[in-house]
C-alpha cells in the first residue's frame, strides 16, 4: 500500500479565516518524508501561518532547490505557485521572479546541505541584496537522502549515527545573514510551534530579507546519542531569548503583559511584533550586539532560539534597483517594448559624446 | 487530568458508539468490515451471535446504533447499519454447518411464555447449553408482535419463518395454539427448573371519547387490526381511514390502510411532528406513500349517523413548557376540526396485560402494572419466574427484548445451577495490535467520502396494491461494498504509548481532524477549550496520556477521529498503534470471573 491522501471529511466546526479558507485548503499533497521528520512540522507550522495570516494561497510563491528541505514546499500550499530550482540556486531563481512580480509573497525554502553547501554563495547574496523574502533553512546537519553523511552546518565534535566524529568547523547561517544585511533574523525548532508559527507570520509580514534557521531532527539519521540535532539534545540546549506574538493591524491587542518585559516593534505594513523578553539584558535591534551574543552562547554550547534581529525600517531589493510597481505580466506591449526609437535613445544616452 | 484508565473493556468499548448504543452489543464494525470482503455469512453469525434474529432486524430494527454513528457527525448521514445487516442476511449461504450443534440435554427444564424474540432469544441461548426448552404461544406461528404487528410489506413472513427456524432446530420445543391460563401451574409444576414469560405489551390502549361505543364497528384498536390483516381475518378498508397516535404501530397502520384499498388515510397525532414517537425513516416513508401527517390535533369526538361514524371531531392545541421542561398541551383557541372518515384506527400506545398471573403465588406487580424485577437479573419475586421484552419494563423495541432476552438466560442458567444470580459472566474482550508493515493495516484505513446509499425500492403504484409484496429491495453486492466501506472502523482503536514518544509532533500534523494535542495538563473542563480544535462533545470522552517528557500531555479527543491511522503511520516510534478491540458480550454459560 502506498501513502494516502488525507481523508477530505471535514469536522463540522472547521474555521474559516477572513478570505473564507479552511485551514486544510493550505495543505498539499501527503508527505512522502520519514514518518516522524521534523520538516513534517514545519510544513505544518507554514500551513497555520498563512491560514493566520489570511493570505490567499495563490498570492504565494514557494520556491526551493534539492534536498528532503526542498521536497517540502509539495506538502504545504498546494493552490499556490511553486518552483523547484536545481540545487542550491533558489536565491537567484526567486531573486529573478521577485523583480519581475513584485505582488507575490516569496517563500524560499532550502535545507543546511542547500544552503550553506552548494548554494552558500546564492545565499550570501540574497542576503546581501536585500530581496524582500523569506527564507527557510530546514536545517538537520545532515545529508538525509544520501544517507547521514554530515552536512556543513553539522557541530564540530557531534557524532553521525555510524559513530563518526565530525571534525569540521560549522558554518552558522544566522551569524551569516546578521553579517550580511539581512533584516529579519531568526532561530527556532520544528518541536517548538508555539515559538515558530509566529516567527514565520512575523517574517511573511517583513519587508526584506528575513531569515529563519529551523533546527529540524532527522528522526532517521541524527536523532541518536552524541548528535547536537536530535530531539533531546535541541530541548535540552535551547535558550529562548523571547517569545514573539504578531499582531495583525485588524487585530485588537487582548494579550497583557508585566511592565518591561514587551518590546513592540512595528513593521512597514503596520503589522506589531509584541516581543516578550526572556532574557533581559537582550536587544533584537542591536546588530552588533546580536552577534556577539550568539558567539558568547553558542561558545557555551547553548542553541539561541527566537527573534534574534529585526530592523523594520529596513529598505529592500525594489526600492535598490528601482523597480516598476506593476508586475511584468500586467504591462501592456508599449510599456515592455517601446520600439526602436526609445532603444536608440537609451543608447544614445550610454554614448560618450565625440 | 489524570491518565486515562483504558484498562478493562469500558473505555475502548465506548469508542465504538454504534456496539455500545445496541442493547445487546453486535459487534458492528466487525460484520460491516466482514460484509465488504464478500464474507456474508460470517457476517451474518456475528449478528446471529449477538442479536439472534439479523433478517428480521436488519428490516424493522429500531436502529439506535444509526444516531450514534460517529459518521453522521463528520458526514451528512450515519453508515446504514441496519440496511447492511439485512445484506449479510440476504446474500449468505447455506449457514447450516456455522450453527452449533445440539449439545446433549442436561436434564433441566425452562418453560418460556409466548414466542416472541424475549422468548425465542432464552430458548436459543439455553438451548446451546444443554436444557430442554419449552416456548407456549397462543398464536398459530412463532415470532410474536414480529409477525403479528409488523406488516408484511416491510417484512415478509419467509423471514421470520426462517429464523424462527434456526432457533427450533436447536431442539428447542414450541406448542402452539396453547394459552397459558395459570402462572401457578408452571410454578407449581416441579418439571420446571425456570420460567420465563416474554408476552409482551399485548394490549392497545383505546381513546375513550364520546362516540367510541356507538361507532365501535368502525373503530379498531391499531395492533389488533395490523394482526387481522397479517393473518389474513382483514383483507380490505373503507376508503377514508384515520390513524389516531404518532407511533411506529400508527405508521404502520396508515401504510397498511394505504395498500388496502383506503385512498385517503391521514394521521393525526396530538405532538408536533417532531416530537412523534416514530423513528424519522418510519414517518418519511408514510409521507413517501402520500399520507399526510396532521399534528397538534387531540381527538375530541367519534362523529356518528345512527352508530355510521362519518367523522372525528379535533380540539386543536399548542405546546407549552414549564420551568422544568415539561410539555402540556393546551387548547390555542382556534376552533374544532373535523375530518370527515369511514374508519379509525386507535394507535396511541400499548399497555402491559397479566390476566393469567394470580395474585396469591408472590409475583409482585408495581404500581404501572410492571412486574418487579431486578434491573439486571430480569428475576421476579418469584425466584424461579423471569421476565424480557416488552413484559418485563413496557414496550420498547426488538433489539431490547432480544438483550433482555440473553441477560435473563444468564440468570436462568445461572439459577438452574444453584448459583447466584447476581454474580455474571463477564464479556470476552480483547485487542490486537493490526499493524501488518510499515503502511500496512489489517483493516482498509482509506476512508470514503462516499454518501449514505439509499436502499432501492420496488414502484409504489406496484408496492401499493399488494399488501405482501416487499417494498425495499435491499442492497446488492456493489451498494452494500460502498455503503460498508463508508463504515470508519472505530473498534480499530488509536492506543498511545507515551514511554517511546519522543513528542515530534507528527500525528498532530498528519490527524485530518486534528483530535491529537500536546499540551499543558489541566482540569478537564479547561483542557477542552484549548485543544487544536476545541472538543465540544462532553458525551465523547478525552484520551488523556501519562506526563511526557518536555512535561506536557498528549490529548485526544475521541468525538470525531476519523480511524484511519494516519497518526500511527506518522509515528516514528511506535507509540501510536491501531489495535482491533474485540467484545463479545456475555451469554448464558460463559465463565463467571472471579472476585
Amino acid at each position: 500500500m502506498t501513502y494516502l491522501a488525507k481523508p477530505k471529511l471535514l469536522r463540522p466546526d472547521t474555521p474559516k479565516n477572513a478570505v473564507g479558507y479552511t485551514k486544510r485548503d493550505y495543505e498539499g499533497a501527503i508527505s512522502t518524508l520519514c514518518a516522524g521528520c521534523g520538516h513534517d512540522s514545519i510544513s505544518a507550522s507554514i500551513v497555520q501561518a498563512c491560514f493566520d495570516l489570511d493570505i490567499e494561497p495563490h498570492r504565494v510563491a514557494k520556491l526551493s532547490g534539492i534536498g528532503c528541505s526542498s521536497k517540502t514546499p509539495d506538502y504545504f500550499l498546494g493552490a499556490s505557485h511553486g518552483f523547484n530550482t536545481t540545487h542550491g540556486r533558489m536565491p537567484s531563481v526567486l531573486t529573478g521572479a521577485a523583480v519581475a512580480n513584485r505582488d507575490l509573497l516569496y517563500l524560499g525554502i532550502s535545507g543546511d546541505g542547500d544552503s550553506a553547501s552548494i548554494g552558500i554563495g546564492q545565499f550570501a547574496h540574497a542576503m546581501r541584496r536585500g530581496v524582500n523574502m523569506t527564507y527557510i533553512v530546514e536545517n538537520n546537519g545532515v545529508y538525509g537522502l544520501t544517507k547521514g553523511q554530515f552536512s556543513a552546518t553539522a557541530d564540530k565534535g557531534s557524532k553521525s549515527k555510524r559513530g563518526v566524529i565530525n571534525n569540521d568547523t560549522p558554518i552558522d547561517l544566522v551569524s551569516l545573514a546578521l553579517q550580511l544585511g539581512a533584516s529579519y533574523v531568526a532561530r527556532s525548532f520544528s518541536g517548538d510551534k508555539e515559538q515558530l508559527i509566529p516567527l514565520i507570520k512575523g517574517a511573511m509580514r517583513h519587508r526584506g530579507p528575513a531569515l529563519i534557521d529551523v533546527i529540524s531532527p532527522c528522526v532517521t539519521f541524527n536523532n541518536h546519542q552524541g548528535s547536537t540535532r536530535s530531539y533531546d539534545y535541541v530541548r535540552e540546549h535551547n535558550e529562548a531569548i523571547n517569545r514573539v506574538d504578531v499582531i495583525l493591524p485588524r487585530d485588537k491587542i487582548t494579550a497583557s503583559y508585566a511592565p518591561g518585559e514587551l518590546r513592540r516593534v512595528v513593521q512597514h505594513d503596520g503589522s506589531v511584533l509584541m516581543l516578550r523578553k526572556l532574557h533581559a539584558d537582550y536587544d533584537p535591534s542591536d546588530r552588533v550586539g546580536a552577534m556577539n551574543y550568539l558567539q558568547e552562547r553558542q561558545a557555551v554550547g547553548e542553541i539561541v532560539t527566537g527573534l534574534i534581529y529585526v530592523d523594520s525600517s529596513a529598505e529592500d531589493l525594489h526600492r535598490y534597483l528601482n523597480t516598476v510597481e506593476t508586475p511584468l505580466n500586467k504591462l501592456g506591449d508599449a510599456d515592455l517594448c517601446p520600439g526602436s526609437k526609445a532603444l536608440e535613445a537609451l543608447n544614445a544616452s550610454l554614448r560618450c559624446n565625440p | 487530568m489524570k491518565p486515562t484508565n483504558t484498562g478493562g473493556h469500558d473505555y475502548y468499548h465506548k469508542v465504538v458508539d454504534c456496539q455500545w448504543a445496541c442493547p445487546a452489543h453486535t459487534p458492528v464494525p466487525e460484520y460491516i468490515r466482514l460484509i465488504a470482503g464478500g464474507r456474508y455469512s460470517d457476517a451474518y453469525m456475528i449478528n446471529w451471535r449477538s442479536n439472534v434474529f439479523p433478517g428480521i432486524l436488519g428490516r424493522v430494527c429500531d436502529r439506535p446504533c444509526e444516531p450514534a454513528c460517529r459518521r453522521g457527525r463528520i458526514d451528512k448521514d450515519p453508515v446504514a447499519i441496519c440496511r447492511l445487516k439485512r445484506v449479510a442476511a440476504d446474500l449468505k449461504d447455506d449457514i447450516a454447518e456455522y450453527m452449533p450443534k445440539v449439545p446433549k440435554k442436561n436434564g433441566k427444564r425452562v418453560a418460556c411464555i409466548g414466542a416472541g424474540p424475549a422468548s425465542l432469544t432464552v430458548a436459543r441461548d439455553l438451548a446451546v447449553q444443554g436444557y430442554d426448552v419449552t416456548i407456549f404461544d397462543s398464536g398459530k406461528a412463532p415470532g410474536g408482535m414480529v409477525r403479528t404487528q409488523i406488516p408484511k410489506f416491510r417484512l415478509p413472513d419467509s423471514v421470520i419463518d426462517e429464523e424462527c427456524q434456526y432457533i427450533l432446530d436447536l431442539g428447542v420445543n414450541l406448542r402452539l395454539n396453547h394459552w397459558v391460563k395459570s402462572l401457578k401451574s408452571l410454578v407449581d409444576d416441579a418439571q420446571w427448573d425456570a420460567v420465563f414469560v416474554g408476552t409482551g405489551a399485548p394490549r392497545g390502549r383505546d381513546a375513550d371519547i364520546p362516540g367510541r361505543k356507538e361507532a365501535a364497528s368502525h373503530i379498531h384498536i391499531g395492533i389488533e387490526w395490523l394482526a387481522n390483516v397479517a393473518f389474513g381475518h382483514v383483507k380490505t378498508v373503507s376508503p377514508r381511514v384515520i390513524v389516531l397516535g404518532g407511533g411506529n404501530t400508527a405508521m404502520d397502520c396508515c401504510r397498511s390502510a394505504r395498500r388496502l384499498g383506503g385512498t385517503d388515510v391521514k394521521v393525526v397525532v396530538r405532538s408536533s411532528f417532531e416530537e412523534m414517537k416514530a423513528s424519522p425513516w418510519e414517518k418519511e416513508e408514510a409521507i413517501h406513500e402520500q399520507i399526510p401527517i396532521i399534528n397538534m390535533h387531540v381527538p375530541k369526538e367519534f362523529v356518528h349517523d345512527n352508530g355510521k361514524l362519518t367523522g372525528v371531531k379535533f380540539e386543536v392545541v399548542r405546546a407549552e413548557y414549564d420551568s422544568q421542561g415539561r410539555r402540556s398541551l393546551v387548547p390555542s383557541g382556534e376552533p374544532d376540526v373535523f375530518l370527515e372518515c369511514d374508519e379509525v384506527l386507535v394507535a396511541i400506545g400499548q399497555e402491559n396485560a397479566f390476566p393469567w398471573i394470580e395474585k396469591d403465588i408472590g409475583l409482585e406487580f408495581n404500581k404501572y402494572g410492571l412486574p418487579v424485577l431486578d434491573k439486571e437479573t430480569f428475576q421476579s419475586t418469584v425466584p424461579k419466574v423471569f421476565f424480557g421484552g416488552d413484559s418485563a419494563f413496557g414496550p420498547k423495541n426488538i433489539i431490547t427484548a432480544v438483550a433482555h432476552g440473553h441477560a435473563a438466560a444468564i440468570s436462568i442458567d445461572l439459577f438452574c445451577k444453584g448459583l447466584r444470580v447476581d454474580e455474571r459472566p463477564a464479556p470476552l474482550y480483547n485487542l490486537v495490535s493490526q499493524k501488518m508493515g510499515i503502511h500496512e493495516w489489517s483493516y482498509d484505513n482509506q476512508v470514503s467520502e462516499e454518501g449514505r446509499k439509499k436502499v432501492p425500492m420496488k414502484s409504489l403504484e406496484k408496492t401499493l396494491t399488494d399488501i405482501k409484496l416487499e417494498l425495499e429491495l435491499g442492497f446488492d453486492p456493489f451498494m452494500a461494498c460502498s455503503e460498508a466501506e463508508r463504515c470508519l472502523n472505530c473498534d480499530v482503536e488509536t492506543v498511545f504509548s507515551p514511554k517511546v514518544c519522543i513528542e515530534c509532533d507528527a500525528c498532530t500534523d498528519i490527524c485530518p481532524t486534528e483530535c491529537i494535542s500536546f499540551t499543558g495538563n489541566g482540569e478537564e473542563e479547561d483542557l477542552r477549550g484549548r485543544l487544536k480544535a476545541p472538543a465540544k462533545n462532553t458525551e465523547q470522552a478525552l484520551l488523556v496520556s501519562d506526563i511526557l517528557k518536555t512535561g506536557r500531555v498528549m490529548v485526544k479527543d475521541e468525538n470525531i477521529c476519523l480511524h484511519c491511522g494516519m497518526c500511527a503511520e506518522r509515528c516514528p516510534t511506535g507509540a501510536w498503534d491501531m489495535q482491533k478491540f474485540t467484545l463479545h458480550s456475555a451469554q448464558a454459560g460463559m465463565e463467571v470471573p472471579r472476585t
